[in-house]
């Protein structure tokens, strides 16, 4: 209980309370959850307030850049880690989180996530995957799961959905992993890793809607999207014990890669020390 | 008098005097993805910023991405450019009105090329005015320069730097195929020869700090991102706060000031150069590579006897409006030559108003606009 109020006093310290409240989330809405962890391991890891930038897209996750009194900066729809990626590179100090929806980095912005990963820019990729875009009304994003009924998929939906996971592999992210809103202690656990790792690293975190998603697909009140998580996600080291025909429609959480390599941007400045050192000393 | 320092001259392509001018500016971030006739801007940045102390070259995924690093670099305090040309350009348009609304100063070099599409990526024109002073979304104030020689291409380089920092805001310079392409000989400023010019940053505690305070230049302070002054950067229409807001007084304070920065500062945006304007009864109104073949044909009619002149137009837009006015108190004949099919004498015959006739050149064939061509419309009368 006590530990409870010591992470509300927390948050206070870093919310701003100039700005309009109430918030733009709907009740049930995990994103505050995501958010809540998000200011616990900053505030755990030590950074000042002025080292940290959140770099948001567009949609409800976009929104939570406004309530937080960092460096904040609300992007075009899609184009978070672009930003990310000029910040970064134009003041290595700083700790850049992109803060996006699955809408934003898989959908619209796929190119730039994957760019990111490829790169190794040394920027935090914080993915809220709520399967759903939830600020247009409930359309089907690249994240909706196969045969769900969206605004529009009202007669089930028929694409395949995408592994956040393993598309960040693929791509090359330096450190990947996955939590979601129910299981909180894991979430933060990854996500401060995630913060202290150089190069890229890409946090999803799934997050329900039930305003846009629940209600249309069987999850009837938001604490029955809730007990899903808890019913489907399973960490991965026992994920990968299980049986091939046991996996079926269970979501695998933790950490998938933690490879530590240097960001772009370390490597791009010793380049450039070392043609400093070199004119310095008169060569070419 | 002290004897002026001999300056450096160089043989240069256009594409390569814009990097020299943004070298001069101060520009220290380059994001850009390639695309003809643009590319070689690109290409000597990453040969020259990485050597430059805290230079940052970045090849981005596409041209979207190119916007947003640069906005990015921006917020960080940096002097940041990208260069491109017309599908590339579109592909910009997006974030470019999110540094206007957000009050970003950058630099977009264009070098535009034969559209629409694909269209001819090797041949000059000049197809993109319009683009670049509507082609992003909702109601927005913009610069846009141009250059009509390789001299013009670093001169206004640097001016198109000085512009986006004095008034927050991105600048556009305009360049066709031919002036890109063109190598010819050019003088380098020496240090203190120039102007330059950097954002106002502010210097009161930060919690006084109000991003988007109204000021009598209506340009507020802006720190780079890190500096101890935390504040909301968003594209949403914002209060002084930077907080988004949807309260009208709120917005029309915003969109007013926005507009009004530019405006006020007509004076010292809106750039031309007039030669032989003075008395002239036939004024040729040109832009970018057409300039020169204007500035031939009108010397040709004056030696056959007719009172020509050329404003030839460095700033697109806000579009001189004082300057046309000035020779529209005379000349009975306006010519406006262009490689499109008429962009700019669509703002020209705005300002005109009827009073002058206007008479169009138009190529879009990916060819040049030659003297003779100009030279029999201006005899025409």
């Amino acid at each position: 209980m006590s530990k409870n109020i010591t992470g509300n006093e927390i948050i206070h310290q870093y919310l701003r309370h100039n700005k309009k409240f109430p918030h733009v989330l709907c009740a049930g809405c995990g994103h505050g959850i995501v958010l809540g962890t998000l200011i616990r391991s900053i505030h755990s890891l030590g950074i000042p307030k002025d080292d940290v930038v959140v770099v948001a897209g567009i949609g409800c996750s976009g929104r939570l850049a406004v309530y937080v009194d960092f460096n904040t900066v609300h992007t075009t729809h899609g184009r978070a880690l672009s930003f990310a990626t000029g910040i970064k590179m134009s003041n290595p100090k700083l700790h850049v989180i992109a803060l996006m929806g699955d809408g934003d980095a898989l959908s619209i912005g796929g190119n730039h996530l994957i760019h990111a990963a490829r790169r190794n820019i040394g920027v935090t990729a914080l993915i809220l995957n709520n399967s759903i875009y939830g600020m247009t009304g409930g359309q089907s994003s690249p994240a909706t799961p196969e045969g769900s009924t969206t605004m529009t998929n009202p007669y089930g939906q028929l694409d395949h959905s995408f592994d956040t996971v393993e598309l960040a592999k693929g791509a090359g992210a330096n450190y990947v992993a996955r939590g979601t809103v129910f299981h909180v202690n894991r979430l933060e656990k990854v996500m401060v890793e995630a913060l202290e790792r150089p190069g890229f690293s890409v946090v999803e975190a799934i997050t329900p809607c039930h305003t846009q998603y629940g209600r249309k697909n069987k999850y009837k009140t938001p604490v029955d999207m809730y007990k899903w998580l808890k019913s489907t996600a399973i960490t991965v080291e026992r994920y990968n014990e299980l049986p091939e025909e046991k996996r079926e429609g269970r979501m695998p959480i933790g950490v998938f890669v933690d490879r530590q390599q240097p960001g772009f941007e370390e490597r791009y400045y010793a380049m450039q020390d070392g043609f400093l050192k070199r004119s310095a000393k008169g060569g070419k | 008098m002290p004897r002026r320092k001999k300056r450096t001259e160089i043989f240069a392509l256009g594409n390569e005097a814009v990097v020299q001018g943004a070298l001069l500016a101060g520009c220290s971030f380059y994001g850009g993805y390639p695309i003809t006739p643009s590319s070689e801007i690109m290409e000597i940045m990453a040969a020259s910023l990485p050597k430059i102390e805290d230079g940052v070259f970045m090849q981005m995924e596409d041209e979207i991405a190119s916007m947003g690093a640069v906005i990015g670099a921006s917020l960080s305090g940096r002097k940041a450019m990208t260069a491109t040309s017309g599908p590339g350009f579109s592909l910009m348009q997006e974030n470019l009105g999110y540094a206007v609304m957000a009050e970003t100063p950058l630099v977009l070099v264009n070098v535009m090329r034969g559209g629409p599409s694909t269209g001819l990526p090797t041949s000059p024109a000049q197809s993109d005015v319009q683009q670049a002073r509507w082609g992003t979304h909702g109601d927005h104030p913009i610069i846009v320069l141009s250059a009509s020689d390789v001299q013009e291409c670093l001169d206004m380089t640097i001016t198109a730097f000085n512009m986006a920092e004095k008034y927050r805001t991105p600048v556009i310079l305009l360049l066709d195929e031919v002036t890109a392409h063109t190598r010819e000989k050019i003088e380098i400023p020496n240090e203190g020869e120039y102007e330059v010019f950097s954002r106002t940053i502010p210097s009161m505690p930060p919690e006084w700090y109000r991003p988007y305070e109204e000021t009598v230049r209506g340009v507020p302070p802006m720190p780079p991102i890190g500096s101890g002054y935390r504040f909301h950067v968003t594209g949403l229409t914002h209060d002084r706060n930077g907080f988004p807001t949807q309260r009208p007084e709120e917005v029309v304070e915003l969109m007013d000031r926005i507009h009004r920065k530019i405006d006020q500062f007509f004076y010292d945006i809106q750039l031309v150069e007039e030669i032989m304007t003075d008395d002239c009864d036939v004024c040729v109104i040109a832009y970018g590579s057409v300039a020169r073949s204007a500035e031939l044909a009108v010397k040709q009619a004056r030696s056959h006897g007719v009172k020509a002149g050329l404003l030839k137009l460095m700033t697109l837009f806000p579009y001189p409006r004082r300057h046309t006015e000035k020779i529209l108190a005379h000349a009975k004949t306006l010519v406006v030559p262009e490689m499109n099919m008429g962009q700019m004498s669509r703002e020209v015959k705005r300002v005109n108003m009827g009073h002058a006739a206007v008479r169009t050149i138009n190529r879009v064939d990916g060819q040049i606009v030659t003297p003779s061509e100009i030279f029999k419309v201006i005899m025409q009368g």
